[in-house]
């Protein structure tokens, strides 16, 4: 189609070349291919690529913006990475923002390093601390924005997952532009990567890109990816139980029962052995170099090295994720959901984890916060082994279990609420009620995100953007679903129209106020708890959607 | 209308692009003692304290204002309250005007009307102006925009109430004032000058007057104040080019251009000067207001309006470089009528300010905001696909020149070509202003150029304009004849 409407360009063109007499024929020829060339790169049809520089666009507009400290701590990375041998990269404390990424994050900094020394050698200095120059803050806002590039692929990979059955005569009107919209232009992501600074673009992409490929019934690469990704931010673990269950399930047993229940006999050893061998060799490839030094450094210690910190296991952080002292990648602000008191009384900006003790309620122990997740990830694991529902049901557990960490885990910072939205857009174009939670969760979840730019320039952009973002997917989700029943229910709507009322308070009424010196901590302990009704509401109801949804094999085919 | 959130969506872009946009540095931004027009408004706040329009600054912060000790005042927070205020003059004048021109077009499509939107909104050279350099270029475009809705619409008070207030806003508004007087008076002329026309007339005369004289009527006190005002407002002894003053400032116009073969300023009087420029602006741009005189019609007016703002610009007397917005403004109207010519015009436009913007640190936003409304005109009309001849609204002009040469049939492919060429002049000069350093003899060696580029393609547009306007009514009834 996307042809058909070029086509009558090129000939109206035509008639033109057929004239004699009129300047020379080749001429004419490269004339009408370079404008067919220019249409077809920026021609109606392409929208998907429009889409994404828009939005490339809209991230160059947002370097100068505020950013906090993560900045520094990558900036630290690059420099540690760049001028330490790599025995020496996990033991490095000069700045309090030690390297405590996996390895292939480290080696992806020691990478984009080889390119910031072209741009400013001094910010590789490990000892310029708070070191920022504007060829610094250039090179590192444009950084994150080329490594989005491996998002946009994946979102391009995900879109081709949307059936469009439903699609709508209208461009805008079709699931799969709506998806892309919904990923592309996600407001979570835009502020935490591009104003607040982190890499989480490329690296949810190569998340989305694993689910794509899983969506694909490619389970190999998915797990590839998902192995990697792992091995670049600990943080995924959380959903890596919805990944070994669907992968044990869907993959490694090859056929179900008409009824949808297990076959046992069908069960591949082959494919459970290249999973693990993939899954071994990932890890070898991550952790193999660093355990090698270390043994080495155990046999034979050098002065260099302080004897102290030898016995300092710096994998436990991310091996033993759920139990205790974990998560101490999350700097920033510390908000503990469900849990009010925990919220710090003036560290907005000090960045670091701290341990608090609650004044009112008791204290949570990691091992209660660990015992609350299991129990709330363990019906949607069982869920998904006892009623396969195809990748649509293994992308309803992931988000559960992204979900259920966030409201139960130890340590949880407002920026993983995106570890459920992202995922949340590809079932939302899918169904009507999928789609209602989905609106639910991300409005929430996005407003939680909200005091993490709390200086006064961000605040227009903040309002602006969410606003966009939230206009846009309430609407189209609407159209997309107008045949069915309303979205929300009048308890929805009032909910999700308090928060304006609430952003009014928090941001323009309280700091005039009298409370603004005495309780200071008010509009975070308003939002956060207002927001956790919201997310709490969002998981319940995905929860029940899930359990009394029917087996796929009676509805759809696997 | 049953897209408003689409059209919510495209205000929202709007909105968000302005304001990152001024997050960025301003005209004159830490640069004491010349400072620059931050400063200027910041220093007219301070003057007009006096009265009590700006009374509301005080209770804000005194220190911002104080009458002469505030001089080169510049603080995070006193920036971020002036670019505040810019926003809200635009959320509250320009923005409501584009949305309402575009709701009110005719004959197209509501996606359509939702891209035009979004084009004319993201047009970059206003938002680097405004919110980059500083400056409130959308109250008096907005007030126009209002004047040319009204007088489109056939509230003919209103639109003309709206537009006295631009020209009082901003007296470079008196470059759109020709055709709105022609329309109007073309108006009055179709109704007849005995009977509705007369009565039209004088209302409208009644509107003008009454709008004037409350503007002015604080300064009638003294008939020495008066004069005071109008000599700050046309400073005639500024200059045939106001760069002598200036130091770097170039400006696309004829004479800037043409001075570099010949010094006019050296060789003629400045009372010749004047009055050479004069009978060239006049001559250009009194063709298209005959025509609008006699055939009044909206689609002429908004054409006629381009032309005779061209005119003003090129061949004016003391023209700043930024008075190429008050062409840009009719050109994003027809922009759904000639998409691709209006695209490249205001591409031309926003590059023809390039020393400007360099000058001011924007380049980082210039070129992002221009690649954004380069993708977004692309995108939403196909302009790559509209360059055939009924396209480009030059089938009745082709046909007649055909009748004296048959084989004339080559124009889009001309045009293409010469898009292809000032888009390709246009990045290069970009890249080189930026990367090299200009020879030591002659150190405004680049901004020259860059001026003397855009001016040929605006003397080109000139040209093209007035063959639209021209030819138009052949147009016209040759449809009819069709129909």
């Amino acid at each position: 189609m996307r042809a058909a409407a070029r086509e009558p360009s090129l000939r109206r063109l035509s008639p033109h070349a057929r004239e004699p007499g009129c300047g020379s024929s080749w001429l004419r020829a490269r004339g009408a291919a370079v404008m067919a060339a220019l249409g077809f790169a920026t021609g109606s049809g392409n929208w998907f690529s429009a889409l994404a520089l828009g939005v490339t666009l809209l991230k160059c507009l947002l370097i100068p913006t505020y950013h906090s400290t993560d900045f520094e701590v990558h900036r630290n990375w690059l420099a540690i990475t760049h001028s330490l041998p790599i025995s020496q990269w996990y033991y490095e404390a000069t700045s309090e923002w030690t390297l405590d990424y996996p390895p292939f994050f480290a080696w992806f900094e020691y990478a984009l390093s080889h390119v910031a020394k072209y741009f400013d050698q001094e910010m590789l200095n490990v000892h310029n601390l708070n070191y920022s120059s504007s060829r610094t803050l250039l090179f590192q806002r444009f950084s994150v924005i080329f490594t989005d590039v491996l998002f946009v692929y994946a979102v391009h990979e995900c879109c081709k997952c949307v059936d469009g059955k439903k699609a709508g005569k209208e461009l805008t009107e079709k699931p799969k532009f709506i998806l892309s919209v919904l990923l592309l232009w996600n407001f979570g992501l835009l502020i935490v990567d591009h104003i607040h600074f982190q890499y989480n673009g490329f690296l949810f992409g190569l998340m989305l890109l694993s689910i794509a490929r899983l969506f694909q019934k490619r389970h190999v690469e998915g797990a590839l990816l998902f192995a990697v990704l792992l091995h670049f931010k600990h943080i995924y673990l959380y959903v890596a139980p919805a990944y070994g269950i669907y992968l044990l399930r869907s993959y490694c047993f090859t056929a179900n029962k008409p009824d949808g229940s297990i076959r046992w006999n069908s069960f591949s050893f082959v494919r459970l052995t290249s999973l693990g061998l993939i899954v071994f060799l990932v890890s070898a490839l991550s952790l193999g170099p660093f355990l090698a030094l270390e043994i080495i450094m155990w046999c034979y210690p050098s002065p260099t090295v302080n004897p102290a910190l030898m016995y300092v296991d710096p994998y436990k952080e991310f091996l033993n994720i759920y139990i205790s002292k974990t998560l101490n990648n999350q700097h920033g602000l510390e908000l503990k959901l469900l849990d009010p008191n925990k919220i710090p009384k003036a560290s907005m900006t000090s960045g670091l984890v701290q341990q608090f003790q609650h004044t009112v309620l008791p204290s949570v122990t990691p091992l209660a916060t660990l015992i609350c997740t299991l129990m709330a990830i363990l019906p949607s694991v069982f869920c998904l082994w006892f009623k396969p529902q195809g990748p649509r049901g293994f992308l309803r557990c992931l988000i559960l279990c992204a979900l259920s960490s966030f409201l139960f885990g130890w340590h949880v910072h407002e920026k993983a609420i995106l570890l459920a939205v992202l995922p949340m857009s590809l079932l939302s174009v899918g169904k009507a009620g999928d789609a209602s939670i989905f609106l639910i969760l991300t409005t929430t979840g996005h407003y939680s995100l909200f005091p993490l730019l709390f200086t006064a320039p961000e605040l227009p952009i903040k309002i602006l953007l969410m606003l966009l973002f939230t206009i846009y997917s309430i609407s189209s989700l609407k159209t997309l679903f107008r045949k069915e029943k309303p979205l929300f229910n009048w308890m929805e709507t009032f909910y999700l129209l308090g928060l304006g009322p609430l952003e009014v308070f928090c941001e323009f009424v309280f700091p005039f106020t009298s409370w603004k010196l005495k309780y200071p901590f008010i509009p975070l302990l308003l939002t956060s708890v207002y927001c956790a009704v919201g997310i709490t509401y969002a998981w319940f109801k995905l929860y029940v959607s899930v359990l009394t949804d029917p087996p796929v094999g009676k509805t759809k085919k696997q | 209308m049953e897209k408003w959130h689409l059209m919510a969506t495209v205000v929202l872009i709007g909105l968000t692009v302005r304001w990152t946009v001024s997050l960025n540095s301003y005209s004159g931004a830490g640069k004491p003692p010349m400072f620059g027009d931050y400063e200027a408004q910041r220093h007219w706040q301070e003057i007009t304290f006096n009265l009590p329009v700006e009374q509301w600054a005080k209770f804000i912060n005194p220190d911002w204002i104080a009458l002469h000790s505030s001089r080169g005042y510049e603080s995070q927070a006193h920036k971020l309250f002036m670019r505040t205020t810019v926003l809200i003059a635009d959320l509250l004048i320009y923005i409501p005007a584009v949305v309402l021109y575009c709701c009110c077009l005719k004959e197209i499509s509501t996606k359509k009307k939702i891209a035009n939107a979004l084009c004319i909104l993201l047009y970059p050279g206003l938002i680097l102006i405004d919110y980059g350099h500083f400056q409130y270029n959308s109250v008096s475009l907005g007030f126009a925009l209002w004047g040319v809705l009204g007088v489109s619409c056939d509230w003919d008070l209103l639109g003309s109430l709206a537009f006295c207030l631009a020209i009082n806003y901003k007296q470079m508004e008196l470059y759109h004032s020709l055709p709105f007087f022609c329309f109007l008076l073309g108006k009055c002329f179709k109704k007849g000058l005995k009977g509705k026309g007369f009565v039209l007339l004088i209302k409208l005369a009644c509107t003008v007057v009454a709008c004037f004289i409350l503007c002015w009527l604080p300064f009638f006190t003294e008939r020495e104040q008066l004069l005071q005002v109008l000599r700050r407002l046309f400073p005639v002894d500024r200059g045939l080019f106001e760069w002598i003053y200036r130091k770097m400032d170039k400006v696309a116009n004829i004479w800037c251009s043409f001075s570099i073969f010949l010094k006019i300023k050296d060789i003629l009087p400045r009372h010749i000067q004047i009055v050479i420029s004069f009978c060239f602006t006049f001559l250009s741009l009194l063709p298209a207001c005959i025509k609008l005189t006699l055939q009044p019609s909206p689609k002429g007016f908004r054409f006629t309006l381009v032309s005779c703002a061209l005119s003003f610009f090129l061949f004016s007397f003391q023209v700043h470089e930024k008075s190429i917005l008050l062409v840009s403004l009719p050109v994003c109207l027809v922009l759904s009528e000639i998409p691709f010519m209006s695209t490249w015009f205001l591409l031309v436009s926003t590059f023809s300010m390039l020393p400007l913007l360099l000058k001011d640190e924007l380049l980082m936003p210039s070129v992002v905001t221009t690649m954004a409304f380069f993708i977004a005109c692309a995108v939403s009309f196909s302009i790559f696909e509209k360059t055939s001849e009924e396209e480009l609204q030059l089938k009745s002009f082709s046909i007649s020149v055909r009748k004296y040469l048959p084989c004339f049939t080559f124009l889009p492919r001309i045009i293409q070509y010469l898009f292809l060429i000032s888009v390709i002049s246009m990045v290069l000069l970009t890249l080189i202003t930026v990367t090299l350093e200009p020879p030591q003899k002659l150190p405004d060696l680049f901004s020259v150029l860059v001026c003397f580029v855009s001016c040929l393609n605006f003397l080109f547009f000139l040209v093209y304009f007035n063959i639209i306007i021209m030819w138009d009514s052949k147009n016209g009834r040759n449809q009819k004849k069709i129909n």
